[in-house]
């Protein structure tokens, strides 16, 4: 079945052929500033603010995402941007004020690293694991889900397009390391903006401005906030405290300040100063994102309520595909030439996605499970070379999970969950080790490990049946957005209260052992000697002031 | 050391944004002999100014990076 929603010429065959050349002449040119760990595991710590802080968002700005948001826009509206506004921002500027200086000062490699350097060997090791499995696990399903775009919309044969895709990624992160990875997600950034934005420019125009749209739109779909006391009154099915407790708190906070995936570009910058504006510069796009995906979502949902519009999206067996909005748009308003840019932009992100958790998992595998309990006392050059064959295996193992995505693709379902299994808990582990000082050791690994199994015991619960959603939301209705964010909530919970309580009645570190690590313990050197609007607190108290603009703006 | 300077990210941006900008912008101005008429939003001729605004974004990153990299900054 190939419906071929996009017609590819041959310009647009030249612009992706071009972009794919060019992220592979990036590697190549790159391998020779690639020769030690540091360099390929941490891009030489090198990077400017905003080197770093344009790959920190597009790490983790990938193709499905706006695909899927700009969907889940067309379905629940405007409350679709709490995923970027207050579901991202606050969680972005307390690690860059709170915890960034802790993880940066300490000179860890990775988020696991900072595990045993304030708990023990068993806890890095323990959510290196989980770590890696959840990576390589997202990795094929991304893959996969590429692959099953690329066919709907293109025609793409499933092997070609997934296989042309994950061998490029796995030559340019294996010749240039993070830096390769970083390269290549900053020209992402930049061919997404001007790839996709045009959707939303074109889509304003054509229906007769921003005030037009949101007149015909309802207040269940226009608004913020203001429909959030009732779970009956928004699509989501969600009420204030779940997206503020679930979403704006646990799992968002347990994303952006734990995985290590965007993290990694912070530990990249230059110095402390930079690692520390990161997420702040990273901020205030993520802020402007809507601004494509939303945009998009609600151009679609209005043209598919004008009949004169003649726009509808795709259908599967009588079954909305929200999914297609952002491609049916692009065919609406893009000819020759911009289909090749709009699908080169999607192309970027599903492989910077794929590069991010690749370069990821080669540091976590290397420094936190080949080194820490393999092969201890190996040459620098020895776990390059590691790093290495850890990229392409991981890219393997990536290919191996597509085809099982493909063979059985109700995994996909599980897509959403993975994060809330991870996440949620060690973001309770870390709050607690980094702002607590007499949590133990012990208290860390059980802490999580409940966490960890709670979260996924209470996803098998409602996935079978076991349990309704409702005893989690603590409301009649529950969808399963609304489920997820309480599912992380109560996961979080249970890791504190585990990790407190065991805390109580084992022994914790020697304190000279947290100096550095634990606030309480440690006087870390900020910068003090800037004019004020270089400060890293005066720019994020700017992210706040546009934050809270754009809640009330759109309330 | 005898290696050389690496070029910046923004080089590799603006290098990118322009080639692209000038095949949109050719396709643009294509556009302007022989008119498109099946999308729909045809009239604006968008290749045509977005490409253009592609084009200069790209020369912004590529003129500045590759001046400071000839002088070694």
């Amino acid at each position: 079945m190939e419906q071929m929603i996009l017609q590819i010429s041959w310009v647009d065959w030249l612009i992706i052929a071009i972009y794919f050349l060019f992220v592979l002449g990036i590697g190549l040119y790159l391998k020779k500033y690639t020769k030690t760990g540091e360099d390929f595991f941490i891009a030489g710590r090198k990077n400017s603010a905003w080197v770093a802080g344009l790959a920190f968002l597009s790490a983790n700005m990938g193709a499905l995402e706006l695909l899927g948001m700009t969907g889940n826009t067309v379905k629940y509206g405007m409350f679709t941007a709490h995923f970027y506004w207050v579901g991202a921002i606050p969680a972005m500027l307390f690690l860059a004020i709170y915890m960034m200086p802790f993880y940066y000062s300490s000179r860890i490699h990775s988020i696991p690293g900072y595990l045993k350097l304030r708990f023990d060997e068993k806890t890095r090791v323990l959510n290196a694991i989980a770590f890696a499995v959840m990576t390589l696990l997202m990795s094929g399903i991304n893959l996969y889900a590429m692959a099953l775009v690329l066919r709907t919309f293109l025609g793409w044969d499933w092997n070609v397009s997934m296989w042309v895709s994950a061998l490029t990624v796995a030559a340019y992160v294996t010749l240039g390391g993070l830096l390769s990875a970083i390269f290549t997600e900053i020209v992402q950034f930049f061919l997404i903006w001007f790839g996709l934005f045009l959707v939303t420019i074109l889509g304003i125009i054509d229906i007769g401005g921003w005030s037009e749209i949101f007149n015909r739109l309802p207040d269940s779909m226009g608004a913020l906030w203001s429909t959030s006391t009732d779970a009956a009154n928004n699509g989501m099915q969600v009420t204030w405290p779940g997206i503020i407790l679930g979403l704006g708190f646990v799992l968002s906070f347990g994303y952006w300040t734990t995985d290590f995936l965007v993290v990694q570009r912070a530990f990249s910058s230059k110095d402390l100063r930079s690692a520390r504006m990161t997420p702040i510069i990273a901020s205030f796009f993520k802020m402007a994102l809507p601004f494509i995906v939303i945009f998009a979502g609600l151009v679609a949902w209005v043209l598919t309520k004008d009949p004169n519009a003649h726009f509808s999206l795709l259908q599967e067996n009588g079954v909305v595909n929200y999914d297609s909005a952002l491609p049916m748009l692009i065919a609406r308003y893009y000819p020759e030439g911009l289909i090749g840019l709009g699908v080169t932009a999607l192309l970027a992100g599903f492989m910077a996605g794929q590069a991010g958790n690749i370069s990821a998992f080669n540091t976590v595998w290397t420094y936190d499970i080949y080194k820490s309990v393999i092969n201890k006392g190996a040459t620098d050059r020895h776990y390059v070379w590691m790093g290495r064959a850890a990229t392409v295996v991981g890219i393997l193992l990536s290919l191996v999970t597509a085809y099982w995505a493909k063979s059985a693709p109700s995994i996909m379902d599980y897509t959403q969950a993975i994060f809330s299994w991870v996440n949620a808990p060690l973001f309770a582990t870390m709050l607690l080790g980094m702002f607590v000082v007499w949590i133990t050791p012990n208290g860390a690994f059980w802490g999580f490990l409940a966490g960890m199994i709670s979260s996924f015991s209470m996803f098998l619960a409602v996935k079978f049946n076991w349990i309704s959603a409702g005893v989690l939301t603590l409301s009649k209705e529950a969808s399963d957005m609304s489920a997820n964010f309480w599912r992380a909530w109560w996961a979080w919970l249970i890791c504190l209260v585990v990790t407190v309580v065991v805390s109580l009645v084992t022994k914790p570190k020697p304190r000279e052992e947290l100096i550095g690590l634990v606030k309480g313990l440690t006087t870390i050197e900020l910068e003090k000697n800037l004019p004020f609007y270089k400060k890293p607190e005066v720019m994020a108290l700017l992210a706040i002031l546009l934050f809270v603009l754009l809640n009330v703006y759109f309330w | 050391m005898s290696e050389s300077k690496m070029l910046s990210i923004w080089f590799f941006v603006g290098l990118m944004l322009t080639v692209l900008g000038l095949i949109i912008t050719c396709m643009g101005i294509y556009f302007v002999f022989n008119p498109e008429t099946t999308t729909a939003m045809a009239h604006l001729n968008p290749s045509l100014w977005w490409g253009v605004v592609m084009l200069f974004s790209g020369l912004l990153f590529l003129i500045p990076s590759w001046q400071n990299h000839r002088s070694g900054k």
